[in-house]
C-alpha cells in the first residue's frame, strides 16, 4: 500500500442508492432501492491510471460521477488532495472542479450543438478566469486552429471527443475521470484518442480513472485495474497481474469473452449463464453466486458475502476461493 | 459448390438533402455466399456495410435512397432486384431473415413476443394462431429462453437485452430460412452476452445448415466465427479472404491498419497502432484509390488510378483492391 502522503484521490466506503419509486402512480409502497453503488473503495497515485471495469449496470459510471458530486452520494467518502470533496460548499467546490474534470462517453450529447469549438472551450476559461488560449489547445489535442470556428455537427466523432478532451483540459485539472471515452469510436479513431491520452498523461502529469466496459481497451491505458459487478469492486490489482492470473471468476470469465482477433486462439471460453441480477434486488452472499461457473462454488457463496481481500499483497479480490483461481 | 446469394456490381446511393451530392454508399459491391458458411462483412462506420445488407433484401428506404440499374442480387438463380413486392415478401423473413443491432428498437412494443415470432409462421407456413404459438415456445426453448411457456406473453420491455436478442433469432429463424443476415448482433450488448449470443448463432447455424451473413466492425468477432472475410471501405471491397489467411496475411493496407489498431487482451501494455484521419464523407469519395490519404505506403500512382481487386500470392480467392499488390516491393512506408 502507498502512504496516506503520496495519494490524489481516495475513495472510502462509497455508497450511491437510488430510491425506489411508488408503484401505483406514486401512491403504493415503495420499490426497493437501487444499489448502483454499495461500498466502493480505492486510491490513486498521482501520474497514475486506474482502470475501472464493468458491465452495464455494475455502478462504474455512478463512481466516477458521485466522485466529482456531479451526483451526490448515499454515504462514503472521496478526498481529493486530502479535501473532503463532499464536505464543501459551492464556492470551494467550484475551486476543486478546477482540477477534477471528466470527458464523457458520447461526444454527440455531450458538446452544446449551438456552439462553436470556441465558445465551447472558452467558458470553462471563463467560469474559472483563466488565460487561456484557445488555439493551443486546439494544438494540443491534434485539431487544426480552423476548427475553433466550427460547429459539433460538422465534425466526426474523433473530433468531437478531441474537443470534449480540450475542453476538460482547458482548466489544467490534476485529475480526469474518462468515462468511456471510446466506445463511440471505430476502431483506428479508437486508437488516436487512445494514444492522445496516454500523451497528455506523459506530459501534464495527469491522473485518470479510466471507466471502460472493455479489457483490451484498460490493458493498454491502465496501470491498475478494478472491476466491479452489482456494485461492488469483486477484484483489483496492478494490470499486468490482473490479466496474467486473475483471481475472481468473473474477472476470469469476463477475459475469456473478449473476442481475439486471431482464429487460431484455441481458448477455452467460459461463457456465463444468465443476466447481471437487477441491482435492486441483488442476491444474497456472493453477488456473482448466481452466474458463478467456480467448480469449488458452494452453499457459503450463497449465504456468506465474501469481503474484498489481499490474496497476494496489492492483488485483492473478493471470493472464497480466490486462492485456487479457475 | 454451388453460389445461393451472389451479389454482382451492387451500387446503392443516396440523394442528400441540402444539393451536397449524391452519397454513394455501396459503390460497386461484389461477394458470393455459399450455403452453410458464414461470410463477414468488416468495416468501420461509413464503409457501406449496413447498407449492402439491406439492400439484399431491398430494405433500403426509397428516396433517398437508390439501387442502381445492373446491380445483382441473385438468390437460388432468381434476381431479387427485379421480383414483385409479392414476390419479394415470399423470400423475406422466410428464405432469407435478418437480426439488426438494436433489438429494442427492432421489436414492436405493444405486441407479446409470442406474437411478434408467430407472425411469419402464420403468414408464410399458413400455421394457425395455435399452431403458430406452440411452434414460437419451440423457437423460445431452441434460442434458450428460460421458461418459454410464461416468457411468450412478455412484451419486449419485460426482457433484458440479451433475451430480446435471442426473441429476435427466434423470430427470424421460425421459418428456417437459407440465409440469416445478422447486421452487428452483438454490438449492444455486454461482452458475456455477446459470448452467450456468438455461441447462439454458431450452434443453430449448425443445426439448422444456415449460411450467414456476419457484418460487423469487430475483427475479434470475425475471427472467431466466420468461415470468409470481405472488408470494406468507402463503399468498396478492399480485401476477400478465407479468414485465416486475413488474419495471416493481411494485404489491403487499411486491413493491416485496423488489425494493427485492435487493443489486444494478450498484448502488453503499449503504443496502439492509429491509422491517421479518417473516413471520407460518401459525397466526396477521393480519387484514385479512396485509401491513399490515410495510407502510409501510397505513391502517384494510388492517386492517380484505382486498383481493381488484384488476385494475390498467398491463396486462391484472396483479392485485394491494392497496387502494392502488383508492386509488393513498395511495402516499405516512407516517413
Amino acid at each position: 500500500m502507498t502512504a496516506p502522503g503520496s495519494l490524489l484521490v481516495e475513495v472510502r466506503d462509497l455508497v450511491k442508492h437510488y430510491p425506489g419509486e411508488r408503484s401505483w402512480f406514486g401512491l403504493g409502497a415503495p420499490r426497493a432501492a437501487v444499489r448502483a453503488v454499495d461500498g466502493v473503495s480505492f486510491t490513486i497515485a498521482p501520474g497514475r491510471t486506474l482502470g475501472l471495469v464493468g458491465e452495464s449496470g455494475s455502478g462504474k459510471t455512478t463512481v466516477g460521477r458521485t466522485m466529482l458530486r456531479l451526483q451526490e452520494p448515499t454515504s462514503g467518502k472521496v478526498l481529493f488532495e486530502g479535501n473532503d470533496v463532499f464536505g464543501l460548499d459551492a464556492a470551494r467546490l467550484r475551486a476543486l472542479r478546477r482540477k477534477m474534470q471528466i470527458v464523457f462517453q458520447d461526444p454527440y450529447s455531450s458538446l452544446n450543438p449551438r456552439m462553436t469549438v470556441e465558445e465551447t472551450l472558452r467558458e470553462p476559461l471563463e467560469i474559472h478566469r483563466l488565460n487561456g488560449a484557445v488555439s493551443a489547445l486546439l494544438d494540443e489535442v491534434g485539431l487544426d486552429a480552423a476548427f475553433a470556428k466550427r460547429y459539433p455537427h460538422e465534425l466526426s466523432g474523433g473530433q468531437r471527443q478531441r474537443v470534449g478532451i480540450a475542453r476538460a483540459l482547458s482548466v489544467e485539472p490534476r485529475f480526469i475521470v474518462c468515462d468511456e471515452p471510446v466506445s463511440a469510436l471505430d476502431v483506428s479513431v479508437q486508437a488516436q484518442v487512445l494514444n492522445l491520452l496516454a500523451d497528455l498523461q506523459a506530459k501534464r502529469r495527469l491522473t485518470y480513472l479510466f471507466i471502460a466496459h472493455d479489457l483490451a481497451v484498460v490493458r493498454h491505458i491502465a496501470d491498475d485495474v478494478a472491476v466491479m459487478y452489482l456494485g461492488k469492486i469483486v477484484e483489483h490489482a496492478p494490470a499486468a497481474e490482473i490479466y496474467a492470473q486473475p483471481r475472481h471468476p468473473y474477472t476470469t470469465a469476463l477475459l475469456s469473452a473478449v473476442p481475439e482477433p486471431n482464429p487460431r486462439a484455441s481458448k477455452q471460453r467460459i461463457v456465463l449463464t444468465g443476466d447481471m441480477p437487477s441491482p435492486a434486488h441483488p442476491p444474497p452472499g456472493c453477488p456473482f453466486h448466481p452466474r458463478c461457473p467456480h467448480p469449488k462454488k458452494s452453499e457459503r457463496c450463497r449465504t456468506e458475502p465474501p469481503p474484498l481481500r489481499p490474496i497476494t499483497p496489492g492483488h485483492l479480490a473478493a471470493c472464497h476461493y480466490a486462492e485456487e483461481p479457475m | 459448390m454451388s453460389v445461393l446469394l451472389r451479389v454482382r456490381d451492387l451500387k446503392t446511393y443516396f440523394v442528400t438533402e441540402h444539393g451536397k451530392g449524391t452519397a454513394r454508399a455501396v459503390d460497386d459491391v461484389s461477394f458470393d455466399l455459399y450455403p452453410g458458411e458464414t461470410l463477414g462483412i468488416v468495416g468501420e462506420s461509413g464503409c457501406g456495410k449496413t447498407v449492402t445488407s439491406l439492400s439484399i433484401l431491398r430494405l433500403v428506404p426509397e428516396p433517398p435512397g437508390h439501387i442502381l440499374p445492373g446491380s445483382l442480387i441473385e438468390f437460388e438463380g432468381r434476381n431479387l432486384l427485379a421480383l414483385s413486392a409479392p414476390e419479394l415478401r415470399a423470400v423475406r423473413g422466410n428464405q432469407i431473415a435478418m437480426i439488426f443491432q438494436e433489438p429494442m428498437t427492432s421489436l414492436n412494443p405493444v405486441f407479446t413476443v409470442g406474437d411478434q415470432i408467430a407472425e411469419a409462421a402464420i403468414i408464410h407456413q399458413h400455421l394457425s394462431r395455435r399452431a403458430a404459438r406452440v411452434r414460437a415456445i419451440e423457437m423460445l426453448r431452441l434460442v434458450g429462453i428460460p421458461d418459454p411457456d410464461e416468457r411468450v406473453d412478455d412484451y419486449p420491455h419485460q426482457l433484458s437485452g440479451g433475451m430480446r436478442q435471442r426473441v429476435m433469432i427466434a423470430m427470424a429463424l421460425i421459418c428456417h430460412p437459407k440465409v440469416l443476415i445478422a447486421d452487428e448482433p452483438t454490438t449492444a450488448l455486454d461482452v458475456t452476452i455477446q459470448a452467450q449470443i456468438l455461441e447462439l448463432l454458431d450452434r443453430l447455424q449448425h443445426e439448422l445448415g444456415m449460411a450467414v451473413l456476419l457484418i460487423t466492425h469487430d475483427l475479434g468477432v470475425v475471427a472467431g466465427h466466420a468461415d470468409r472475410v470481405v472488408v470494406m471501405y468507402a463503399g468498396r471491397v478492399v480485401e476477400t479472404a478465407t479468414t485465416e489467411a486475413l488474419f495471416e496475411h493481411p494485404t489491403h493496407p487499411y486491413t493491416e491498419g485496423l488489425l494493427a489498431a485492435v487493443p489486444r487482451i494478450d498484448a502488453p501494455r503499449a503504443r496502439l497502432h492509429a491509422i491517421p484521419g479518417q473516413v471520407p464523407a460518401a459525397t466526396a469519395w477521393p480519387p484514385g484509390c479512396r485509401f491513399h490519404p490515410r495510407c502510409p505506403y501510397a505513391w502517384e500512382k494510388c492517386v492517380a488510378q484505382e486498383p481493381p481487386l488484384l488476385e494475390t500470392r498467398n491463396e486462391a480467392g484472396h483479392t485485394a483492391r491494392c497496387w502494392l499488390v502488383t508492386e509488393p516491393e513498395r511495402r516499405a512506408p516512407k516517413r
